[in-house]
């Protein structure tokens, strides 16, 4: 039992940055944007978040950091690719190179410190429920606000009228513009958004899961929250599920590992990515309901001709 | 006493790097009158009613709306105002539902909790049906542009700007759409009514302005003028009219038998069992409302999509397996309908163009390597035999206007002298002049024996041009017939026929 539930918090723990960084860049989706930058802005938010909550010694002031550097992360994409409009995959690209290096840069005195975890939230009586308490009601501050996250942008996006307007940038820029909707203005404003998700979730990985800094230690996490993205049809509920399908996997594996059985690490460290890919192909295989469910003008640059 | 004026524009200028979309425009709209804007393409329609829609912004000149001075900055200072605009490429959004992209089309206050409620009061009012929860994907045209049309009444509008509105309907939905005009004028409400459609504008309109190259060159009454006179304002010229040409067909060129496929796009049309050939010296037209199975038949021909061998036949072979290169070899050219990106590569250059397409059929590459001399050659006979104004060659294809550029394209097929001619809404988007110059190629090349399938929207451009005619609907074809014999209102009859019920019941998404 107690093996369950370590098992069942563990997965959450993982999955909690994939929330994160899976929401911001649905948001942007949705929009019409492709960031591939994703694994990028996640870097950066994990080195600032972690360097200015040691500076400063609070973990709120280092976590509003991460959500700024990842913001702004994204805001550099913005001008590109929608003021300037740059290639939108080749700037992404771009954008996680030039993340992961800075990033290296920025952490050099940082290897080796390490700073306070974030503490878990302890609610009078219901984090004293036997076993429930622990599985539900036993976690830090952030892994509740993903999950609020989540609820708000699903709310956002199906009833509210900016969410509204959000999605109709998405699918068909060029109506949205003939009705006077600021298709550019829109499309930062969601990235800045989803920079800063992406930035937290960063965040989250240096300053909770492992207190310390190490470079490059998104290890992928990006590019796995883009494949949630696709996995979720852009729905965020979904995308929530994405996300701990491949946290419970990686938590599950090491478990396995740890349990001594037969099989080679590396093979077992492989499984989440093997699983994440496995599941891809089997969602696109439903190829109608991927295009129908797919923002028509993703990736398609917008320029206001007239 | 001065009659009352609801918009006057004075002096309206707007100028684009190199052209002069609108040089000195004036004229004014009465309450209540349904008021024609008549010009080619090109002759600046679009870029005015966009400065009225607060779009665009004009270089110099004013409005007055109620005679009060009327700048709008953006869309939404227009509809403030009571103005709305049903466009001509509809401001739609696929994916969401009908009370949705309602609800983005109308000013925040207005929008309120009982919009669905509203939606039913404004098209039962106007007779204009539509349901709310559907998804804009799974609906028609027409449904499409009553759509547009309840999103502007909703806001109570005083003016109504129509960018080409029956572009894309049948004859019987636009015979709606005029009653609905007309009962919206008769309420109070004007209307600027955007077209090149002289017929529809001698009946409905009262007054219209005529413009050419920018510039106001007619103010008339068009009830009281002819089609003919209209069009000589519109494009400064006496048109040609095509000539039909004589009934009299060759052997059998093409042949398609049974062609059955599903299609690849979730929101295409499969086809059904579709039987038709076309003869020596016959140009065949199919008519149909967008959507009901043309571009997967286009596919099938041009040999992008290869089907069965047996369901195509050139000549006295069996071709449906055979991909494009080898139809073109023999003799089999094809002119979609997207011009840019699917008939030409907008960043190559004309010669560059040609060869993509003639390379078998006119030897423009030989062992892998380019002639370019030939291709020049063969390029500038286009540009020559065909009118396409360009200052070279080399020129990229980006750089030609909409008329031009079909000119070329038209031009670069029909001098491979091809067996098949295929073509896919030969005059969409191109004026008046290019238009009659295509149709005049068109039949010529029927003359001297080339079998031609024409698939437009366009009824009057098939009834011109066409011997034999057939219409597709939800992915099946009418029995062909001559053209001779039918009627508009049959054509209208046929093209409308089968309900919407099993296409929508297809495109839900499961």
């Amino acid at each position: 039992m107690d093996l369950l539930i370590l098992i069942l918090q563990g997965i959450i723990v993982a999955a909690t940055p994939l929330v994160f960084a899976a929401i911001g860049e649905l948001v942007v989706e949705r929009a019409g944007v492709l960031n591939l930058g994703v694994e990028g802005m996640m870097i950066l938010g994990a080195v600032s978040g972690f360097a200015i909550t040691l500076e400063s010694g609070s973990i709120l002031i280092g976590i509003v950091s991460a959500a700024l550097a990842g913001g702004a992360a994204a805001l550099l994409f913005g001008i590109l690719t929608q003021l300037l409009l740059s290639n939108q995959v080749a700037t992404g690209l771009a954008l996680t190179i030039f993340g992961l290096g800075l990033s290296a840069l920025l952490g050099q005195g940082y290897s080796g410190a390490t700073v306070m975890a974030l503490e878990k939230i302890h609610i009078t009586v219901l984090s004293d429920i036997p076993i429930l308490g622990a599985i539900i009601f036993s976690y830090d501050p952030l892994i509740y606000l993903s999950f609020g996250l989540t609820g708000c942008v699903a709310w956002f996006l199906a009833k509210t009228r900016a969410g509204l307007i959000l999605r109709a940038v998405g699918e068909n820029h060029d109506a949205a513009h003939a009705l006077g909707y600021g298709v550019v203005k829109i499309r930062l404003a969601a990235l800045v958004f989803g920079g800063a998700c992406a930035g937290i979730g960063g965040a989250y990985l240096s300053i909770v899961q492992t207190p310390f800094w190490v470079e490059d230690m998104t290890s992928g996490r990006g590019w796995i929250a883009l494949a949630i993205v696709v996995f979720s049809t852009w729905h965020p509920g979904r995308a929530l599920l994405g996300a701990y399908l491949f946290g419970g996997v990686t938590v599950v594996q090491l478990h396995v590992q740890g349990l001594g059985v037969d099989i080679q690490a590396q093979v077992l460290s492989m499984l989440p990515y093997i699983v994440t890919i496995i599941v891809l192909v089997m969602i696109s295989r439903d190829t109608l309901r991927a295009k129908l469910n797919a923002p028509a003008c993703l990736n398609k640059s917008f320029f206001a001709s007239s | 006493m001065k009659t009352p004026i609801l918009l006057e524009l004075s002096e309206i200028t707007k100028t684009f790097p190199g052209v002069k979309a609108n040089n000195d425009i004036s004229f004014s709209i009465k309450p209540g009158e349904i008021h024609a804007l008549l010009g080619e393409n090109g002759a600046g329609k679009s870029t005015l009613v966009k400065i009225i829609y607060g779009i665009m912004q004009p270089d110099h000149g004013q409005m007055f709306f109620g005679e009060k001075l009327y700048k709008p900055s953006e869309p939404f200072e227009a509809r403030a105002n009571g103005i709305g605009m049903v466009f001509q490429h509809f401001s739609l959004f696929e994916a969401l539902t009908v009370a949705e992209n309602i609800e983005l089309g109308i000013n925040k206050e207005a929008a309120s909790k009982d919009l669905n409620r509203q939606i039913s009061e404004i098209s039962e009012t106007y007779g204009l049906p539509v349901d709310p929860i559907q998804r804009i994907g799974s609906l028609s045209v027409g449904e499409c542009q009553r759509v547009e049309v309840v999103r502007c009444l909703l806001q109570k509008p005083r003016l109504l700007i129509m960018d080409e509105p029956t572009s894309v309907l049948t004859p019987q939905e636009s015979h709606l759409l005029f009653q609905t005009l007309t009962k919206l004028s008769q309420d109070g409400c004007s209307i600027l009514y955007i077209s090149h459609k002289l017929e529809e504008i001698r009946m409905l309109c009262e007054r219209a302005t005529v413009l050419r190259d920018g510039k106001v060159v007619a103010q008339c009454s068009p009830r009281e003028e002819s089609a003919r006179s209209l069009a000589k304002m519109m494009i400064g010229s006496n048109l040609k009219t095509p000539q039909p040409s004589k009934p009299a067909f060759g052997e059998k060129r093409l042949s398609v038998n049974g062609l059955s496929i599903n299609s690849t796009n979730p929101l295409g049309t499969s086809l059904c069992n579709l039987v038709f050939e076309v003869r020596a010296g016959e140009i065949l037209g199919i008519a149909g409302v967008a959507g009901n199975g043309q571009t997967e038949l286009f596919e099938v021909l041009s040999g992008e999509r290869t089907v069965d061998k047996n369901m195509v036949q050139l000549d006295h072979r069996l071709v449906g397996h055979e991909g494009p290169t080898k139809r073109r070899e023999l003799g089999m050219c094809c002119i979609p309908e997207e011009r840019v990106g699917h008939a030409v590569v907008p960043d190559m250059s004309l010669w560059e163009n040609c060869i993509l397409s003639a390379r078998t059929r006119q030897k423009l590459e030989r062992n892998g390597f380019l002639n370019i001399p030939a291709s020049h050659n063969f390029a500038e006979k286009i540009v020559e035999n065909f009118n396409v104004k360009t200052p070279s060659v080399k020129r990229d294809v980006r750089s030609l206007s909409g008329g031009n550029l079909q000119k070329f394209i038209v031009g670069r097929e029909m001098l491979q002298n091809p067996r098949i001619l295929v073509i896919m809404q030969p005059t969409w988007g191109v004026d008046a002049a290019a238009a009659a110059d295509i149709h005049f190629a068109l039949n010529e090349l029927a003359e001297t024996g080339t079998a031609i399938l024409t698939i437009s929207q366009d009824l009057d451009e098939l009834i011109a041009i066409s011997n034999s005619f057939a219409v597709i609907s939800e992915g099946r074809l009418s029995e062909p017939r001559p053209t001779i014999n039918v009627t508009i209102e049959e054509i209208g009859l046929l093209m409308g026929k089968t309900s919407h019920f099993e296409k929508n019941e297809q495109n839900d998404p499961p």
